[in-house]
């Protein structure tokens, strides 16, 4: 296929396997400290007082800090909206306990191991308050004054006459379809060393975007951004975790600041619970109303999440029902309840995630009722424009994406639902992946070299996802070079300034930074060659323009110069930090996933056997990195629909289980080799000049409906409460 | 129908099970040590000889530190990871005399007088393990925070010879966690790996 770059092996591959990658809980500072973090045990209430005597006996021990030791917060912090800010609520500024789990106290010590020990006996007395179990709180609209997450979408949305519509169609479907908590669990837990020198601050961090710490540290302390240096050379695994600045992240530089030491703080499991935000638990009511030939007269989905007491954390999970399929009558609709709980953030895959889930398991539903293959009915319903604005999409070939699955998988030979195989009953499901496409302003540089090698230099993180790998793809094809003499200089804030690696938009942002200033490289030298920079082109290290041709040594070495450096920039209209795609085409990913159950009625068991992707999201840089982000979203769906939950317990205030024990999460041996993904020939020409988009989160996107139908076709058991466990399936 | 159908069914088999597993988990837990007798505990140093990487070793620590503490903090051998530190994870997957463990589960003054392999004492210099080099090959990792672990797990799941199917493979590396997910490759490289060895 014609969009399919070169699947060259990762650029990081030998760092990583050879254990010399860094990650920010591998780097130490001379003279540091360990930090360990003492954490509330209720849920609401204060702190009325902490005995840290037993504490500071343990040999190591330097300081057990407390609310009153703290540096208090520079009123700069209120300029920093929530996010990139995870929350307002810094822990330790006053007595206030909001949620369990909260930091109270840091212990810091010579030894991490005194450290530890010594956390486990500070002595913390709590006034404890009547807390809110926020599952079962009242449904509230979301107030904007409450954080800025609110914001982010359109919390209520109306075309048409939605509920009219349903209530007069001929054929309805739909119902209320529900999904837990659940946590990221990056590998990496959340680790911050701050190092202070006099007035400037250098944190080393697990990020996903490196300027949002320094403006935040920065702000934090009163400082200029130009006082606080970010590094983040690896971060292992973010998935939204470590996409915006938590309160440990400060708590540490504040700690530094204290004790006047370097001080390593590393999250613990358990903490990553506490400290850092889930994806909240959701009820979705999606209704569906349709004609006899299946074609939809009317979408209704209306969906609530919980969230913290500080902020209004908002999953915008009906977006789906306003942009999935094409409909006269829409109506979306975003609530919240509130609760004492860690505030949730986004997580792999915010919004069209959840949301797929829901209207990929009512449109299953309705094609039941409706006696019609589920693929035919997303056929007859085909979103030729976006659904929401009216307006045509930057690019879309999901029919193509459509037919390459069904046949890929052998969606129209499959077997027939409930066809035994031993023990097990096998079930096929498909349903639609889609993600909003962000864009968030980014620049690069590129140096190039006369000896024809090639710098990048970006602040981005790679945290897995490739780009360190194809931004050389990138500039290599502009200036005629092989990737592997390009290398990128990434993870210091330092460099010059890059958007987040989140909202799946690394690729199409500073990706085309990159290319953007390996073309003005490429301009540059154009001009010492003396030709017009729009006649050449660059190819083995030669700049040619028709059968002329000169090496870049040449042309370098005669100008007197040893390199050629440009900046680049992929910049949005109006300046803006972030938009979902231009305002003349919206943009979007697509794709479908088709799924292969088996299920054991008698143990209630469920398997994946195999399972076929194919995914309309423009041009693919690296196929083989790009498979790889696939597979990963795809076993991230099968954890959602077969796996995760995290559960809030009621009478305690606190997550039942906060390890990788009472939480399960998937392992080799849940997932079948046989997972096939593929790409439609696309390029995006609407969305950046790459003709690429993102698709870090589309992969996780459709996956657990999907597996819900092939449930249902298994067993005719119809389960609209996430995660399918066995419970569930013995209930029936 | 069988013929020979079982009287107890296979859901009742599991129910029973379950309440035999939980009733050997009753075991009496202590409470946590008072703070005079915590920090008597950090005054006592035990001396460890132990061998890593071919490389003889001698330190004095609290009996308390685990061989990961002690690997990445004191001996900055930080390509073995700690992303759970109660065995859940197995990013800390070392070999002790040849076999994989976590170290996070292991105290270092057990692996007194013994052998440690880690991710650092795998290569032949630049020269990648057959394993190092079929993570690579088959894009076995993205974020690579697991890997190592996976690495010497698989080197372990080789050597004990459990590689005789994808099957096989899969279960036998199913106690580290690679939340990128990178299974299927995983599972492939260690599979092209043995058949390399083979």
């Amino acid at each position: 296929m014609g969009n399919l770059g070169q699947p060259i092996a990762r650029a990081d591959g030998f760092v990583k396997v050879t254990g010399t990658a860094r990650y920010a809980g591998d780097q130490n500072q001379v003279g540091q400290l360990y930090a360990v973090l003492v954490a509330s045990t209720v849920p609401a209430g204060r702190v009325s007082a902490i005995d840290t005597r037993a504490a500071l006996a343990i040999p190591g021990v330097t300081r057990v800090l407390v609310a009153a030791d703290m540096p208090r917060i520079h009123a700069d912090l209120d300029k920093i909206t929530v996010p990139p800010l995870a929350t307002r609520f810094i822990p330790m500024q006053s007595d206030t306990i909001v949620h369990e789990g909260q930091p109270v106290a840091i212990v810091v010590s010579e030894s991490l191991e005194a450290a530890e020990a010594a956390a486990t006996i500070v002595r913390v007395s709590y006034e404890r308050a009547a807390f809110i179990v926020p599952e079962t709180a009242a449904v509230v609209s979301a107030d904007p004054k409450k954080g800025s997450y609110s914001m982010s979408n359109a919390l209520e949305f109306n075309k048409g006459d939605a509920p009219a519509a349903i209530a007069a169609a001929p054929v309805k479907a739909g119902a209320a379809y529900t999904q837990p908590s659940r946590h990221a669990n990056p590998m990496e837990p959340s680790a911050t060393i701050a190092a202070w020198k006099g007035d400037h601050l250098t944190v080393y961090d697990a990020v996903q975007h490196l300027p949002a710490v320094q403006n935040v540290m920065a702000a934090v302390f009163g400082l200029p951004a130009t006082s606080v240096r970010v590094v983040s050379p690896h971060t292992g695994g973010g998935f939204g975790a470590k996409a915006f600045v938590w309160p440990h992240e400060i708590l540490a530089a504040m700690a530094a600041k204290v004790v006047r030491r370097p001080v390593k703080l590393v999250l613990s499991r358990q903490q990553m619970y506490g400290m850092v935000g889930p994806q909240p638990q959701m009820v979705h009511d999606v209704r569906l109303g349709a004609g006899a030939d299946g074609k939809l007269l009317g979408v209704s989905h209306a969906a609530t999440n919980i969230t913290g007491v500080t902020e209004d954390y908002v999953e915008f999970g009906a977006v789906p029902g306003r942009t999935f399929y094409a409909c006269d009558n829409i109506a979306t609709s975003q609530r919240i309840r509130r609760g004492n709980i860690t505030l949730p953030t986004f997580m792999r895959s915010p919004w069209d995630g959840p949301g797929s889930w829901a209207l990929g398991s009512a449109m299953d539903e309705l094609a039941r009722t409706l006696n019609m293959d589920p693929l035919d009915l997303r056929l007859i319903n085909y979103a030729e424009t976006d659904p929401e604005s009216g307006k045509p999409w930057s690019s879309k070939k999901l029919r193509e994406a459509y037919e390459e699955g069904a046949r890929r998988f052998g969606w129209r030979t499959r077997v027939k639902g409930g066809t035994r195989d031993g023990h097990w009953r096998i079930g096929c499901g498909m349903a639609d992946c889609s993600q909003g496409q962000a864009r968030f302003h980014s620049t690069a540089r590129v140096c190039l070299k006369a000896d024809g090698t090639a710098r990048i230099e970006s602040s981005f993180c790679d945290i897995g996802t490739g780009p360190a790998t194809i931004f050389p793809q990138i500039a290599a094809e502009v200036l005629g070079l092989d990737p592997k003499q390009i290398l990128a200089v990434a993870g210091d804030s330092d460099l010059p300034y890059s958007g987040p690696t989140y909202g799946s938009g690394t690729t199409i942002s500073t990706g085309a930074a990159v290319q953007h200033a390996a073309l003005g490289v490429r301009a540059k030298l154009a001009r010492l060659t003396g030709w017009p920079a729009e006649d050449v082109t660059m190819r083995d290290a030669r700049i040619m323009r028709g059968n002329e041709a000169r090496t870049i040594r040449e042309v370098l070495g005669e100008a007197g110069v040893s390199e050629l450096t440009s900046d680049g920039a992929f910049d949005l209209p109006g300046g803006a930090f972030v938009d979902m795609g231009s305002s003349a085409f919206p943009a979007r990913t697509f794709g479908a996933i088709f799924v292969e159950v088996g299920v054991d009625q008698e143990l209630g068991l469920l398997r994946l056997r195999r399972a076929t992707g194919v995914y309309s999201a423009g041009r693919i840089i690296n196929p083989r990195t790009a498979r790889s982000q696939m597979i990963g979203g795809i076993v991230w769906g099968w954890g959602m629909a077969a796996m995760e939950a995290s559960h809030f317990e009621p009478t305690l205030g606190r997550w039942l289980a906060k390890d990788l024990a009472g939480v399960a999460l998937p392992v080799n041996a849940d997932i079948p080799p046989d997972i096939d993904v593929g790409f439609v020939d696309e390029f995006d020409a609407n969305s950046g000049p790459l003709g690429a988009k993102g698709i870090g989160e589309l992969g996780a996107t459709g996956v657990a409906a999907a597996v819900g139908n092939a449930v249902y076709d298994a067993i005719g058991l119809r389960i609209r409460d996430l995660p399918i466990t066995p419970e569930k399936i013995l209930a029936a | 129908m069988s013929k020979h159908q079982p009287t107890i069914s296979r859901r009742d088999l599991m129910r029973n099970s379950a309440i035999a597993a939980a009733g050997a988990a009753v075991v009496p837990v202590d409470s946590a040590g008072a703070a005079g007798s915590t920090s008597k505990q950090f005054e006592a140093l035990a001396m460890v000889h132990v061998e890593i990487n071919g490389v003889d070793h001698q330190l004095e620590l609290p009996p308390r530190v685990t061989l990961l503490d002690m690997l990445r903090e004191r001996l900055q051998l930080t390509g073995t990871k700690k992303g759970c530190n109660r065995g859940e994870c197995g990013a800390c997957t070392v070999l002790l005399d040849g076999r994989r463990v976590n170290a996070c589960l292991v105290l270092a003054v057990a692996a007194a007088g013994r052998k440690v392999t880690t991710i650092e004492g795998l290569s032949d210099g630049p020269r990648l393990h057959p394993v190092q080099q079929a993570f690579i090959d088959h894009d076995a990792f993205q974020c690579g925070f697991c890997t190592c672990g996976q690495i010497m797990s698989a080197v372990g799941c080789i050597a004990e010879g459990h590689t005789g199917s994808n099957a096989e493979i899969r279960e036998w590396m199913s106690g580290n966690i690679c939340r990128c997910s990178a299974y299927p490759q995983i599972a492939a490289a260690v599979e092209a790996a043995a058949r390399e060895k083979a």
